[in-house]
């Protein structure tokens, strides 16, 4: 409960949620801030988002957070949760609105999820998610949890770095993994007990 | 799997939580966060709060409402009513809004919606149409002016598509708290035209209704109002009945069987041997 868990705030996200989800777990001390100084004094990071990827990263890009961020998730090892666009944020590239490149932490590439009939785009609603066993998001939320999901685009990498798929005509890649960076595609915010779980899971690995 | 979901619509006027009966007379329930909580405890899937007040009075979002009644949803919350520029749609995201739903504003101010899916996304951006049966068929209607308009909802729609809406909610005003069952043939010609999501409203009384226009229809989601107030656990009955015909999340601690109920929803009284039964069981509750 002494963690300090800092929502990074680049001014698209929907940043009072989360606090509000984290906070109710009891994790007092979790802030909402795009300060540098006050990012690297956390233990560890949430990248939240709802908005546009080309947006979001001018955003990140103007506030400086882009080479702050590289440097303590890259470089010092902070733990970090990217949610949704906080997830494709950290693509190598995104197709979303012409090409733009991300943050390239976990190399993959953002594109549009295909639409068939019956599957209409974007992808809204509770999906149920197969995980991987051994990584500590999914350490509490049972196997074919339903999450909250909303969105256009879908992860595509390295299925070494999946965590987490779940099925919309195709396969999504629903959470990516890799040592201190996890990403996730739905809303663990919004998904009721599955998400508190989930956040859960992941800071008890940290604490 | 993807579930269909089963959405609870919270009207508020000036401030009050209220049931909406054909868009005139209005019955007060309660508080905003209030309605809210309950609705979570019981399982729905997503919440839309609803400010019908906001535009006719030449307001905009309540936020302090707002961030009050986002502060315990675990859920989806899109928040809408007065919302006529972007800055207002950051405001409420900073209050626990995750999605905002415009109705007049998408119809006069159409540039608003294209700026507010480039900037937080399409999926963000609920265009809400209310929809009035005509002699010539139904007609978009405007609940400020409380006129009705030219064009029909399917019109409507497929420009509100075009101009970047990520999710559609269609309402009926005719029949808004008449508990006569959903507008089939008007959910029918939107989802014709669809593709976003649609969630459809107006005139449920039970998960029967839910589950007939869930298993008969496109749609993503059944959306109500009224008939989940005043009833307790009105959301995990509803979802029993849906759940009964298809996949549906089903996830709150207390959960009924099909076979508990009467034909109208009422639960039927367990036989004595059970209820003695469960005197004795001890449940313990999940730590999280």
């Amino acid at each position: 409960m002494k963690l300090r868990i800092a929502i990074v705030d680049y001014g698209v996200g929907n940043t009072r949620s989360v606090l509000n989800a984290v906070a109710s777990l009891g994790y007092q001390r979790a802030f909402v801030s795009d300060q540098p100084a006050a990012l690297a004094r956390a233990d560890a990071l949430i990248l939240p988002g709802v908005g546009a990827f080309e947006e979001a990263m001018r955003a990140i890009r103007q506030r400086g957070l882009d080479r702050s961020l590289t440097d303590l998730v890259k470089g010092a090892g902070k733990p970090i949760l990217g949610i949704c666009l906080g997830m494709q944020l950290l693509a190598t590239t995104s197709e979303e609105n012409g090409v733009h490149e991300g943050l390239d932490w976990i190399p993959g590439h953002v594109r549009r999820i295909p639409a068939y009939p019956g599957h209409p785009v974007p992808h809204v609603g509770w999906n149920s998610v197969r995980h991987k066993h051994g990584v500590p998001a999914f350490s509490r939320p049972p196997q074919e949890a339903h999450f909250y999901f909303d969105h256009s685009y879908r992860y595509e990498c390295d299925p070494v770095h999946v965590a987490a798929v779940c099925d919309y005509g195709e396969p999504i890649t629903a959470a990516v993994h890799s040592g201190n960076i996890t990403g996730v595609q739905f809303h663990p915010e919004k998904s009721q007990n599955n998400g508190l779980r989930l956040f859960r899971g992941l800071f008890n690995s940290i604490a | 799997m993807l579930k269909k979901r089963i959405v609870g619509v919270v009207v508020v006027r000036n401030g009050i939580v209220v049931q909406s009966i054909g868009y005139r007379r209005y019955l007060p329930v309660g508080r905003p966060p209030v309605a809210l909580e309950y609705l979570n405890r019981w399982g729905i899937d997503e919440i839309l709060l609803i400010d019908i007040s906001a535009t006719a009075a030449d307001r905009g979002p309540d936020y302090t409402a707002v961030r009050e009644a986002s502060a315990r949803c675990r859920v989806p919350l899109t928040v809408g009513g007065g919302i006529r520029s972007v800055a207002q749609i950051h405001e409420l995201m900073g209050c626990g809004a995750d999605k905002v739903a415009v109705n007049w504003a998408a119809r006069n101010l159409p540039p608003l919606v294209t700026e507010a899916a480039a900037v937080f996304g399409s999926q963000c951006v609920v265009a809400s149409v209310d929809a009035i049966l005509t002699p010539g068929g139904h007609r978009v209607y405007d609940h400020v002016s409380r006129a009705t308009t030219s064009s029909t909802p399917a019109e409507a729609v497929v420009r509100l598509q075009e101009l970047g809406a990520g999710e559609i909610f269609i309402n009926s005003v005719d029949r808004d708290g008449t508990y006569a069952g959903y507008d089939v043939p008007l959910i029918e010609s939107v989802c014709a035209v669809a593709s976003v999501p649609v969630i459809a409203c107006g005139g449920a009384r039970t998960g029967h209704d839910m589950a007939t226009l869930l298993c008969t229809t496109p749609v993503s989601a059944a959306a109500a109002a009224n008939f989940f107030h005043f009833t307790e656990h009105s959301v995990i009955l509803a979802k029993a009945a849906v759940a009964a015909g298809m996949p549906l999340r089903v996830e709150t601690h207390a959960i009924y069987t099909p076979d508990r109920f009467a034909a109208d929803m009422r639960l039927l009284r367990r036989d004595d041997a059970t209820l003695e039964a469960m005197l004795y069981e001890r449940d313990e509750p999940e730590v999280l």
